[in-house]
């Protein structure tokens, strides 16, 4: 239902539904939102990849487990030495650790499955400023382009019986290697502007013009900010 | 009638340093100009200042009967020559295909619509209309090149200038390729290496030789013909 659904509609409603979360202040609702996110990735349909995505996600929430009782007042409920840890600490925690998977999760399943490609036309028709979205439209377009050439240098620097160490060869190879690449990314951005040149680029992006939105494309949005305003009344009631 | 390029005299230099002088070339309308000679003797050089890319040394260029020297005046001759790059992935821009191809009409003050009805004809023209909506990264080489050749085509140039056109295209694609252009009404100027190419559709030929540029001949003549190719075995 997900999948099918206009890009316009679901970019929309993925930053409505991240902007209600991160308003939220208590726990419960929180925990509540985390599972409405799950229920939301289910529903879509969500790849093996968005679990180890979500791996490296967590790892930096365990950092604010380890940090945060310990840097913030409040009744004590473990000591380890001379640190202290509060309660507050880990609510707080705990807070921000399902508020941010719940944000993540809900990105993932509205927009995760979006080819960047086709995402230009989207934040075109959602009136993103010009600027940054060439910008965005010209990454997605030439960044594989760019890793291929960083793979084909780094191939034929092992072809040539490389291997990396922690020494000051390796170091200048890498450095080279990476000169390279943006040296050669420089010169392909030259090329290409001539190429939009010859053919009288004048300013006009030619972005692909998206459908008209659907009834199921309306039901969406509906449910989705129906969550959002549902929760944060039980955050704030 | 006036030539649709001429170049009188003229300075080819690459990053300030000079690869071709006192080149003379004219181009008529209908000619196919093959452009021959060794890796690095200027001959892309020579095709990005025909259209003001490099700017050149000394003497004088014409477009349709233009003088050009400011890059004012080569960006209104720019969209009736159609130039194709030696790489597609410099050409093809556009994350899909129809958006690239309907770039050039654009450009050309066409309405979002009408370009993309004349990026869908150059296509379809080229057999390639099946490819419309795909991702431009992920053709092959050969659909590439010729994705890039429709987006030349949708602007309807008078002149083509072609680099390299048969590299790293495969044999199917290259059949549609050569169809094209020995189709294709207008002039055109040719880089190639594919000698069998140049052969069968160039008209006249220059050589690059010791930083000249001189005029060649290309003539025919019955010889013995002989060599190694290889079979499948089941054939």
């Amino acid at each position: 239902m997900i999948a099918r659904a206009d890009p316009r509609i679901r970019v929309v409603s993925a930053l409505l539904a991240v902007a209600a979360v991160s308003q939220l202040r208590t726990l419960p609702v929180s925990a509540a939102a985390f599972a409405l996110a799950i229920l939301l990735v289910i529903i879509a349909g969500a790849d093996r990849r968005l679990w180890r995505r979500m791996l490296h996600v967590e790892g930096f929430m365990l950092l604010l487990f380890v940090t945060l009782p310990f840097t913030m007042q409040g009744p004590v409920v473990a000591t380890l030495g001379p640190l202290a840890a509060s309660s507050t600490g880990m609510e707080r925690a705990a807070l921000i650790a399902l508020k941010v998977s719940a944000s993540v999760l809900t990105l993932s399943a509205l927009i995760g499955d979006i080819d960047p490609a086709r995402l230009g036309a989207t934040l075109h028709a959602l009136r993103v400023p010009e600027r940054f979205n060439r910008l965005f439209v010209m990454t997605a377009r030439y960044v594989s382009l760019i890793r291929d050439e960083a793979r084909r240098l780094s191939e034929s620097m092992r072809a040539r019986g490389f291997r990396p160490g922690s020494n000051r060869h390796t170091w200048r190879s890498y450095g080279h290697l990476v000169g390279m690449v943006l040296v050669r990314a420089l010169d392909r951005a030259e090329r290409v502007e001539e190429a939009m040149l010859c053919r009288g680029y004048a300013g006009r992006y030619p972005y692909a013009v998206l459908p008209a939105l659907l009834r199921r494309d309306w039901m969406l949005f509906a449910s989705v900010v129906a969550c959002g305003i549902l929760i944060l009344a039980m955050d704030r009631l | 009638m006036t030539a649709l390029i001429e170049l009188r005299d003229v300075t080819i230099a690459r990053a300030g340093a000079t690869v071709l002088s006192g080149v003379d070339l004219t181009l008529e309308r209908g000619e196919r100009l093959a452009l021959i000679g060794p890796n690095g003797a200027g001959k892309t050089t020579l095709l990005r200042s025909i259209v003001g890319l490099e700017p050149a040394g000394g003497g004088s260029i014409r477009l349709f009967g233009e003088e050009c020297s400011t890059e004012r005046q080569f960006r209104k001759a720019r969209p009736r020559i159609g130039f194709l790059f030696q790489d597609s992935d410099d050409q093809l821009f556009c994350p899909t295909v129809i958006e690239d191809v309907a770039f050039g009409p654009l450009n050309m003050g066409c309405t979002m619509a009408e370009a993309r009805e004349r990026g869908i004809a150059a296509l379809e023209g080229l057999g390639i209309g099946h490819l419309a909506e795909r991702i431009s990264h992920r053709l092959s080489g050969g659909e590439k090149r010729l994705v890039c050749l429709a987006g030349l085509f949708a602007m309807q140039p008078d002149v083509l200038m072609l680099d390299e056109p048969t590299n790293g295209v495969d044999v199917d694609n290259g059949l549609r390729l050569r169809q094209a252009l020995h189709d294709f009404p207008g002039a055109m100027v040719l880089v190639s290496h594919d000698t069998e190419f140049v052969d069968e559709l160039a008209t006249r030929a220059m050589v690059v030789r010791r930083g000249r540029l001189i005029a060649a001949e290309i003539h025919e003549h019955a010889h013995v013909h002989r060599h190694r190719h290889v079979h499948l075995a089941s054939d």
